[in-house]
């Protein structure tokens, strides 16, 4: 068996386990190339009728690009989408300018992910979150338990061996699912392209430049980068030697933003 | 170009402060797969903190983790040489942490195990060993680091050398290489060391590179079923291929039933005509006829299995609350899942301490290993271990946490 089949396995064995064990279930799409392949996948494990809802958190932040290939595709894969917005925040004007990058991350995103998951009374949501992202992702569990606060309990994650995964609580929680934690950026590309599956144009370079992470316009800067083909990103990451999320501000504004947003329930 | 597609996992392991963290920053410095921002990151949190550069801060990313100096939960990262790419398991040597360490060796398919030279072999170094050999890890690499405290010194390195073939010799666990090095000052990583030119052996990175990604032996089939969706009027039963092969229209056991059944295909998302189906692979099927059929029900080739509610096994407890005879627990096989006892604890002993062993015990504590009959609440299906592993090892919950994992003899 090839790398990547040995991956998609693994996860399809992931997504099917997750959906036997909780079906109160839901998968969270950002629209990006990670979670556009766990939307794939998920479409695999399930025959292409995915039994549960696609989640798009929406900041109302984020590109024109991207609000057209969410709609594009859940019609074309006819996706159950709902749509989670922090609309009394929004309101309140919060937003990329006002008060600090955790804040409005926090509210916006978790918040507003807080809200879905209690109005529809979800046990379990999909993430397409990966090791290789990021030194706190790196630390996740595929099954990973959170409280009632939403709060991630790191210092004493279960253990997980030979794919049994945890799938009980004894509080009031949810479990966040990530069945791409064994794949890398250079992996997703590679089966991207594989598969051929559709991509944000984002990603793909004009006038010089192109995004390798995408999320809301304010917090993402695109990098130098002749890519135009997904032959040429793969290449281009093949040599890179930045990391992956170096244009997204909020992994920078602290050394440990990103575990402090994580712990508070950041996806 | 890399000579080889897939990544090869390998886990480090050892007691805490004998330089696992350290040897992972090194080994990404050198072979330059470390991020320039991720290198100022470190460089800040470390100046932060008042202190040189720390490589350890790779792959300790929690604040507490910096700031304590020890590595809480298992980490993942990647680098790579010449030849291919590694996915490489840091494990914490805490105690504490056992059940971490345990939860990346599981992802391992080979083990470097670190001892510090000047302090020696210690206990989580015999604890670590123990699992690695109970894991069923072949493919060992003992790491004596800091080098550099016994003044690189070829005596004392034989000294130690010796003293760990010994102590591993009782565990049964043959090491593919020991070899001398200093994560910190980067001698016999990634490139040799003048400092020990007494030394012929490889480099960390030239022993990585001897290491093989296991071969699939050909066995007989297991295909434990996961769930059965309706699609289309159809029944598939989904599942992973845990070992051997499917064809379509072969003749297949139901167990534990021994119900003979046939295979009427096998499905998988855009595919028309799939006639076989491997190892590994994570598949639907329907079956011939209309068939009672569950999750943890096991398809097979043959009637080889052990059929039984009572299993012989050993087991590591890795939760801080250990056993009390009498309590209910949960045993998880594939996708069998069972309530079951502990009927009986033949012996049990801590790997800290070898020599110390209790016969007929009524308790186990955390980090204890024990030979236990278990008493299950319904008939189970299993191999053991050497034959089969995917069938062979299972975990046993306690009000749905993971407290033990254990292999079946």
């Amino acid at each position: 068996m090839d790398h990547l089949t040995r991956l998609e396995n693994k996860s399809i064995y992931i997504i099917r386990e997750a959906y036997y064990q909780f079906k109160d279930i839901a998968m969270l799409w950002s629209v990006g190339k990670d979670s556009t392949t766990l939307l794939w996948l998920c479409r695999k494990a399930f025959f292409g009728k995915i039994p549960f809802p696609i989640i798009h958190i929406d900041t109302s932040y984020k590109f024109p690009e991207m609000y057209q290939f969410r709609d594009e595709r859940a019609k074309e894969w006819n996706l159950n989408l709902l749509i989670g917005k922090n609309e009394e925040k929004l309101q309140e004007g919060m937003g990329p300018g006002q008060g600090s990058k955790l804040d409005c991350c926090n509210e916006l995103k978790t918040k507003a992910l807080q809200q879905v998951i209690k109005k529809y009374g979800l046990k379990a949501i999909l993430l397409g979150i990966r090791r290789d992202e990021h030194g706190i992702r790196a630390k996740e569990r595929y099954f990973s338990p959170r409280d009632s606060q939403f709060k991630w309990d790191y210092e004493n994650q279960p253990a997980e061996l030979w794919d049994q995964y945890q799938s009980t609580f004894e509080e009031e929680e949810h479990f966040r699912i990530h069945p791409l934690l064994h794949f890398t950026e250079f992996d997703i590309w590679n089966y991207v392209k594989r598969e051929g599956l559709p991509i944000v144009p984002l990603y793909f370079s004009k006038n010089g430049k192109r995004f390798r992470s995408i999320g809301c316009v304010t917090c993402c800067s695109p990098m130098d980068s002749t890519a135009k083909t997904i032959d040429e990103i793969i290449e281009e990451i093949r040599i890179s030697k930045t990391s992956e999320r170096s244009g997204r501000a909020q992994d920078k504004e602290n050394i440990y933003t990103m575990q402090k947003l994580r712990a508070l329930g950041y996806m | 170009m890399l000579q080889e597609e897939r990544a090869l996992s390998i886990v480090i392991v050892g007691h805490v402060d004998h330089g696992k963290s350290t040897l992972i920053g090194r080994l990404l410095y050198d072979t330059d797969c470390l991020p320039p921002d991720k290198y100022t990151e470190i460089q800040k949190s470390s100046e932060g903190l008042g202190r040189i550069v720390e490589f350890a801060f790779v792959m300790d990313c929690l604040e507490e983790e910096r700031s304590r100096g020890i590595t809480i939960d298992t980490t993942q990262t990647f680098f790579k040489t010449p030849k291919r790419r590694y996915v490489i398991i840091d494990a914490p040597g805490h105690k504490e942490f056992l059940k971490n360490m345990i939860t990346g060796t599981s992802q391992a398919e080979a083990a470097l195990l670190i001892i510090d030279s000047f302090e020696g072999i210690r206990d989580q170094t015999r604890r670590h060993a123990y699992i690695l050999g109970m894991l069923g890890l072949k493919q060992i690499c003992v790491l004596l680091n800091k080098i550099d405290l016994i003044h690189y010194s070829k005596d004392k390195y034989l000294e130690l050398k010796r003293e760990t073939t010994d102590f591993l010799d009782q565990l049964d666990v043959h090491p593919t290489f020991i070899l001398p090095i200093s994560a910190i000052h980067g001698d016999n990583v990634a490139k040799p060391s003048e400092k020990i030119s007494w030394f012929d052996g490889p480099t960390v990175l030239q022993a990585l590179d001897t290491f093989e990604a296991l071969n699939v032996e050909e066995k007989p089939l297991r295909f434990p079923i996961q769930d059965i969706y309706n699609i289309d009027e159809k029944k598939i039963l989904v599942g992973r291929i845990e070992a051997g092969r499917i064809g379509k229209g072969k003749k297949v056991y139901l167990l534990p039933e021994k119900k003979k059944v046939e295979v009427k295909s096998i499905e998988k998302f855009l595919e028309q005509e799939v006639t076989t189906a491997n190892y590994e692979e994570s598949i639907g099927i329907c079956l011939k006829g209309r068939q009672r059929v569950k999750r943890g029900q096991i398809l097979t080739a043959d009637l080889s299995s052990t059929i039984s509610d009572k299993i012989q096994a050993n087991i590591f407890w890795m939760d801080p609350e250990g056993y009390r005879a009498g309590e209910i627990l949960r045993f998880r096989c594939v996708t069998q899942e069972v309530f079951c006892r502990i009927e009986k604890i033949n012996k049990k002993f801590d790997p800290a301490s070898m020599e110390l062993t209790e016969k007929q015990a009524s308790s186990i504590r955390n980090a204890e290993v024990a030979d236990i009959l278990i008493q299950l609440d319904d008939k189970v299906v299993v191999d053991p271990f050497n034959e089969i592993p995917e069938m062979g090892r299972f975990v046993l919950e306690k009000g749905g946490r993971p407290v033990a994992g254990g292999i079946i003899l």
